[in-house]
C-alpha cells in the first residue's frame, strides 16, 4: 500500500456523555464520517472524510458534537504554510489541477473593511427610516442623457428597458445543476416576494419556475446551455456572462454525472454528457462582437428587456467596462475576485483578478469621465458580504450589488468549500435526491427574505444617519467614506479620503 | 321526538351520542336491567384482577347521562308492542318510543350438565354482579375450575390466578382460544398459561358434577371449589323474538341497524351482524362493533342515513403480558411467521387481506385491520413489504398523502 | 382544529421528530440528562423506505375508531377535537391498537397505551413539529 500523505484536516469531538446516540449526524453526513458502533453502543467518527460542513453539529439534538481542525501540524515554516504542502502532497498523488469551490479564502486586503461611512452630526440633520420615507427602489438600465418636454412643458418620459429593484440587491448567476432545484425555487421565490431578481445562471431555466419570469435574469454564456427564445423572453433581463470572478479567463465544467433528468433536460444536452463552457465565447473577439451578440439578444426580445453584460475585475477593468458600455448593453456586471463558485482550480481561484472595491470604483469615475455613466448601470458582486458592503459599493458607484455567497449562507451552505464534490450536505450543490430535499424552498425562501429584509432596514439605517433619503443620492457620493490604513495610491483609486481629512 | 332504548352498555352508549349529534333535544330513556351506570362488560376481569376500579370502569364521565338529558330507569323491559310503540317495563311502566333501541346484550350458555344444579360455588361471568360474586368468594386456597377456554374463561383464569391456590381451565376443543387462534398459534399461548400457572384440560369436557368434584369425559376428575362456567354467550333477542321481531344469528337488521319492525333498531351482541371479511352473517359479541352499530343506530333513530358495513371480527386480548390481537376470517392462503416469541399469521385470497392473527408483537396491527375491513386491493399495495411489517410506506405516494397529507 | 400533517417529500429521516416527541413525554429541557441510556418509545414513529420516509403520529380523525372501540372509555375525542388516552382508565387491552388504521397507537413505557396529543398542554404547539428541520411536519388548521 502507498504511503498516504493526507491526514484528517479536522478532528470529531465527540461529548460521550451528552451523546444518546440517536445517530442523527450518522443519518445526516453524506460522507459517512459518523457510524454506529452496535456491540458497543456507541457513536464513532472517520474523520479523515470530514469536510467540516456543520451538518451534523447543527443537527445533534444534545449539542454533543464539535469540529474541530486537527492540531495534528507540520513544523512551523513561513513561507511553505502546511496548506501548501498538503497540496503538493495532493498533486503528486494524482496529477490533477487543484480543485476547490466558492469564494478566495486567501488573506488578500478586504477594502470594504477599510472604508468607514459618514453620519451627518449639528449641521445637517440625519434622517429617521422608522418615520421619514427613505427610498431604496433602483432602476437599473440605460437612462436618457436629458430631460426632454412638451411644448407645455410637461415632461416627455422616455424609458429605456429597465430593471426595477425594490432594493439595491440582486442574487448573482448560479446555475440549476450547480445547484438544486429546491434552491433555485428558493432564491425565485424570495426575489418574487421581495421585489428583486435572481439568475439562472448557465443552466436554463426549469420550466416549473417560469412562473416567475418578472423576478428572473436569464442567462446567456459561452456554453449557451438551455437558451432558446422563449428562454430570452421568460426573463426580466438578459445577462451575457463573459467571465466570473472566481475564475477569470477560464470557463466552467459540470460533470456529466450531475447532467440527468431535469437538469439535462433544462440545459438541454444529453444526460451524462459533461456540460463544458469555453473560456471565451467563440463567437467574440472584440466589444464590435459582443455588441453583436447584444443586439441579436435584442432583437430576439423586440428590444424589451434590458441586456446585462457581466466580466471578471481584472486589471484592464476600467478600459473593458468603457468599450461594454458603447457596446449596446445596459447593464455591466463587475465580479470581483471573491466572488464564489461551485467548482474552480484553486490557483486560478486565489491569484486571478482583483477586488471588487477598486474594480467598481474605477469604471465609475471612468464612464463619469467619459459621459457615458448614464448608458450604463453598475452592478457589483464578488463577496459582498453585509448591508454595510453595500452602502460602501453604492457608494463608491455601483447601482446596486449582487450576492450569492451571502444568499446560500442563509440556505444553510456552511462555506466548507466542497461544492466540487456533489455532495453538499444542506442540499444546496447537489443533485442527489436525497441531498436535494434537505432543502425545503418553503423554508429556504422565508430565510432568503428575512436576510434582504434585514439588510435593507440596515441600509435604511445607514443611509438615513447620512442625511440621505434615497438611493439615487447615495450612489457615486464618496464624500460619504472615508479610508483607514490605506495608501495614497489606494485612496486615489477608491476616490475617497482618508479618515480625518 | 322520544328515544327509548333497552339496555345501558356499549351500544346504549353509541346509540345516546349517536342521536345527540344529529338531536340535541329528543327525549333519550334507557331501561337498564342492571342496578349499575354503564360500564363495559369485559372490564370486569380487570376488576377482579385490581387493574382498575369500579369508579374507573366508567364508560363514561360522571354526569354523562344529565349531560346528554337521558333518563336513566333501573326497570327492565318486560315486553314490547311494535304496534302501539310502547313498551312495558318489569316495574310496571308503559313507556311509548318513537324510536326503540334494543341493546338487549348477550347472555351466558350454561349447557345441561349433570349434578351443574348442585354445585354450591357456581359462578358465570359476565357482568360486574358476576364479577362481585365470584371475587368474594376467593379464599387464598380456593381450587377454581372454569369450564371453557374462550375470551371469558381465559381472562377470568389470568383474573383469579393469583388470588387462588389453583386454576384449571378445562374445554372441549383441542386448543385454548378455538374460536379465534389456529392450532399453530395457540401453542405459544397455551405454553405461556401454563408457565403461569394456569392448568389446561383440552380435548375434554365435564360430563358430571358430583359435590366438588367435576368427572371429566376422559374419565379423571378435578376437584375444586369454585366452579366458573364461561362456555360462551348467546344473544339475549327474546323480548325481540316475543314482539315478532324476526331472529337470526340474533336480531335481525339492515345495515342502518334497524330490525324487521318499522323505528324498532338493534345493536350490539344481541343482534347479528355481516362479516365483510367472510361475506356471512353472524353475531359477534364485540365491543367495538356494539358502539359502532348503536352510533350508527342512533343516527337513524334521530333522522340520518348512516349505514354501518364494515364490521369484522376481531380480537385484542392477552394474558400475563402476551398480547393476541386477531382480525378477520381464517380463509385463502397464509403467511407465517415466528422471531423471538413472537407469532404472526396473515389469511389472504388472491386480492384482499381477509385475517390475521398476531401474538406477542403487535405493533400497528390496526393497519391489517384496516386492509381486511376496508378490503383494499392487495394489488394497490405493497402486499409483499406489508407482509412482513404493516406500514403505510406500503401505500402508494397518493394514497399516502391522503392518509397523512390531509385531515381524515 | 389544528392537527398534524406529513409533508414526505421534505422528511429526511432524521428521527429527531421521535427524540423531541420522547422528550416532551418526559419532560425536561435536557435531552442528554433526559434521554441518556434510554431505549426511546416515541409517539410519533418515522416509516423508512428505499426512497421515502415519513413521520406518522395520530391523525385525530373525525370518526376515530381509537375512541369508538377503547373498553373503557379511556380514549376520549376533546371538545378541541383532540384525542386523548387517559392513562389512568386505560387496561392496556390494546384494542386500539388492533383498530387505529394507521399505527399511531402504542405500548408506552410506563405500561397503557400511549399516542401523540398534540403536546396538548405545552405552549408552542407539538415538538415533533417545532423540531423538525425541514418543515416535513407541519401543524395546520
Amino acid at each position: 500500500m502507498a504511503i498516504e500523505y493526507q491526514y484528517p484536516e479536522y478532528e470529531v469531538v465527540r461529548d460521550h456523555d451528552r451523546c444518546i446516540g440517536c445517530r442523527v449526524c450518522e443519518r445526516q453526513c453524506a460522507n459517512c464520517v459518523h457510524a454506529f458502533i452496535e456491540e458497543k453502543e456507541r457513536m464513532t467518527a472517520d474523520e479523515s472524510k470530514c469536510v467540516n460542513c456543520h451538518r451534523c453539529v447543527a443537527l445533534c439534538p444534545t449539542h454533543a458534537l464539535k469540529i474541530v481542525k486537527n492540531a495534528h501540524t507540520f513544523r512551523e515554516n513561513a513561507n511553505w504554510s502546511g496548506q501548501l504542502i498538503r497540496e503538493v502532497y495532493r498533486q503528486a498523488d494524482t496529477g490533477g489541477v487543484l480543485l476547490s469551490s466558492m469564494g478566495n479564502p486567501q488573506n488578500h486586503p478586504v477594502y470594504f473593511d477599510k472604508i468607514l461611512i459618514n453620519a451627518s452630526q449639528v449641521t445637517n440633520p440625519s434622517n429617521d427610516p422608522l418615520r421619514e420615507p427613505v427610498e431604496t427602489r433602483v432602476f437599473l438600465g440605460k437612462k436618457s442623457h436629458r430631460i426632454e418636454r412638451d411644448g407645455r412643458g410637461a415632461i416627455l418620459p422616455k424609458i429605456m428597458p429597465s430593471l426595477q429593484l425594490k432594493v439595491p440587491v440582486l442574487f448573482s448567476a448560479m446555475s440549476y445543476g450547480s445547484i438544486s432545484y429546491n434552491a433555485h425555487e428558493a432564491l425565485a421565490r424570495a426575489a418574487e416576494a421581495l421585489g428583486i431578481c435572481y439568475n439562472t445562471g448557465e443552466g436554463g431555466l426549469h420550466e416549473d419556475l417560469k412562473k416567475y419570469g418578472k423576478n428572473t435574469i436569464v442567462q446567456v454564456a459561452s456554453g449557451r446551455f438551455g437558451v432558446h427564445v422563449d428562454y430570452l423572453l421568460s426573463g426580466a433581463a438578459i445577462e451575457i456572462k463573459m467571465g466570473q470572478g472566481a475564475k477569470p479567463g477560464i470557463g466552467g465544467h459540470l460533470p456529466g454525472s450531475k447532467i440527468f433528468g431535469d437538469v439535462a433536460k433544462t440545459r438541454m444536452i444529453p444526460a451524462g454528457a459533461d456540460a463544458i463552457s469555453p473560456a471565451p465565447h467563440h463567437d467574440i473577439y472584440s466589444i464590435e462582437d459582443l455588441r453583436q451578440l447584444i443586439y441579436v439578444l435584442k432583437e430576439a426580445t423586440a428590444y424589451q428587456k434590458p441586456v446585462i453584460v457581466k466580466i471578471a475585475a481584472v486589471h484592464n477593468i476600467a478600459a473593458i467596462a468603457s468599450g461594454i458600455a458603447r457596446s449596446g448593453a445596459d447593464i455591466i456586471a463587475i465580479d470581483g475576485f471573491r466572488g464564489g463558485t461551485g467548482a474552480a482550480p484553486t490557483r486560478i481561484r486565489d491569484n486571478v483578478g482583483i477586488p471588487i472595491e477598486l474594480a467598481v470604483a474605477s469604471v465609475d469615475r471612468r464612464l463619469r469621465e467619459e459621459g457615458i455613466r448614464n448608458e450604463v448601470s453598475l452592478l457589483a458582486g464578488g463577496s459582498i458580504r453585509s448591508s454595510a458592503d453595500i452602502v460602501k459599493a453604492v457608494a463608491l458607484g455601483a447601482d446596486a450589488v449582487y450576492i450569492a455567497t451571502a444568499a446560500l449562507l442563509s440556505l444553510g451552505c456552511h462555506l466548507c468549500r466542497s461544492c466540487h464534490a456533489g455532495r453538499c450536505n444542506w442540499g444546496i450543490a447537489t443533485q442527489v435526491p436525497e441531498l436535494t430535499k434537505r432543502l425545503n424552498p418553503e423554508l429556504g425562501h422565508a430565510r432568503l427574505i428575512n436576510l434582504v429584509n434585514a439588510w435593507e432596514h440596515e441600509i435604511k439605517e445607514m443611509m438615513g444617519g447620512m442625511g440621505i433619503n434615497s438611493i439615487e443620492a447615495l450612489r457615486g457620493n464618496r464624500l460619504m467614506l472615508r479610508g483607514v490604513g490605506l495608501t495614497q495610491k489606494e485612496l486615489d483609486i477608491l476616490g475617497i479620503r482618508h479618515a480625518g481629512e | 321526538m322520544e328515544y327509548l332504548i333497552i339496555g345501558n352498555s356499549v351500544a346504549a352508549a353509541g346509540c345516546i351520542e349517536g342521536i345527540r349529534r344529529r338531536d340535541k333535544t329528543g327525549a333519550i330513556t334507557v331501561l337498564s336491567k342492571e342496578n349499575y351506570e354503564m360500564y363495559a362488560r369485559p372490564l370486569i376481569s380487570y376488576l377482579l384482577a385490581g387493574k382498575t376500579t369500579e369508579d374507573k370502569m366508567r364508560y363514561r364521565p360522571i354526569g354523562f347521562y344529565e349531560d346528554n338529558n337521558v333518563s336513566l330507569l333501573y326497570d327492565p323491559a318486560a315486553a314490547i308492542d311494535v304496534r302501539a310503540r310502547t313498551v312495558e317495563t318489569v316495574g310496571g311502566r308503559r313507556l311509548s318510543y318513537d324510536a326503540l333501541l334494543l341493546a338487549t346484550g348477550a347472555r351466558p350458555i350454561v349447557p345441561p350438565i349433570e349434578g351443574l344444579d348442585k354445585v354450591k360455588h357456581r359462578y358465570t361471568f359476565l357482568t360486574l354482579d358476576d364479577a362481585r360474586a365470584l371475587g368474594a368468594s376467593l379464599r387464598p386456597d380456593s381450587r377454581v375450575l372454569i369450564v371453557g377456554a374462550g375470551l371469558i374463561g381465559l381472562k377470568c383464569a389470568e383474573a383469579v390466578r393469583h388470588t387462588c391456590a389453583a386454576v384449571t381451565v378445562i374445554d372441549a376443543a383441542d386448543r385454548v382460544l378455538s374460536s379465534i387462534l389456529t392450532r399453530e398459534a395457540a401453542a405459544s399461548v397455551e405454553a405461556h398459561l401454563a408457565h403461569n400457572g394456569i392448568g389446561l384440560r383440552l380435548n375434554d369436557r365435564a360430563a358430571r358434577f358430583e359435590g366438588n368434584t367435576a368427572y371429566l369425559a376422559s374419565g379423571e376428575t378435578v376437584g375444586f371449589d369454585i366452579l366458573v362456567m364461561a362456555v360462551g354467550v348467546a344473544p339475549e333477542t327474546a323480548l325481540a323474538g316475543l314482539a315478532g321481531i324476526e331472529i337470526g344469528r340474533g336480531i335481525r337488521i339492515d345495515a342502518r341497524g334497524e330490525t324487521s319492525a318499522k323505528n324498532v333498531y338493534a345493536a350490539g351482541d344481541c343482534a347479528e351482524t355481516l362479516d365483510v371479511s367472510s361475506g356471512t352473517v353472524k353475531n359477534m359479541a364485540l365491543l367495538p362493533n356494539a358502539y359502532m352499530q348503536g352510533e350508527c343506530a342512533g343516527l337513524n333513530m334521530a333522522g340520518g342515513r348512516a349505514v354501518f358495513d364494515r364490521a369484522i371480527p376481531m380480537n385484542a386480548i392477552g394474558f400475563f403480558g402476551l398480547h393476541i390481537l386477531s382480525a378477520g376470517s381464517y380463509i385463502g392462503s397464509t403467511y407465517t411467521e415466528t422471531a423471538d416469541g413472537a407469532y404472526k399469521c396473515l389469511f389472504y385470497d388472491e386480492n384482499a387481506l381477509k385475517g390475521f392473527i398476531l401474538v406477542g408483537d403487535v405493533e400497528k396491527a390496526g393497519i391489517y385491520t384496516a386492509l381486511i375491513r376496508e378490503r383494499t386491493p392487495l394489488c394497490e399495495i405493497d402486499f409483499e413489504l406489508v407482509k412482513q411489517k404493516p406500514s403505510l410506506i406500503a401505500f402508494d405516494r397518493a394514497a399516502r398523502r391522503e392518509k397523512l397529507g390531509r385531515a381524515v | 382544529m389544528k392537527r398534524i400533517y406529513v409533508r414526505e417529500e421534505w422528511c429526511l429521516g432524521c428521527h429527531l421528530c421521535e427524540y423531541y416527541c420522547a422528550l416532551a413525554d418526559r419532560g425536561g429541557k435536557d435531552m442528554a440528562r433526559q434521554l441518556k441510556g434510554i431505549k426511546i418509545k416515541p409517539r410519533i414513529r418515522i416509516e423508512e423506505g428505499k426512497e421515502v420516509c415519513f413521520a406518522v403520529s395520530c391523525r385525530h380523525c373525525t370518526e376515530p375508531l381509537c375512541v369508538k372501540s377503547c373498553l373503557t372509555g379511556a380514549i376520549k375525542k376533546e371538545g378541541a377535537g383532540v384525542v386523548t388516552v387517559d392513562r389512568e382508565k386505560c387496561v392496556s387491552c390494546y384494542t386500539c391498537i388492533l383498530v387505529c388504521p394507521y399505527g399511531a397507537l402504542s405500548p408506552a413505557e410506563r405500561g397503557t397505551v400511549q399516542k401523540c396529543e398534540l403536546c396538548a398542554e405545552k405552549p408552542g404547539g407539538p415538538a415533533c413539529v417545532g423540531h423538525c428541520p425541514n418543515g416535513a411536519i407541519v401543524y395546520e388548521e
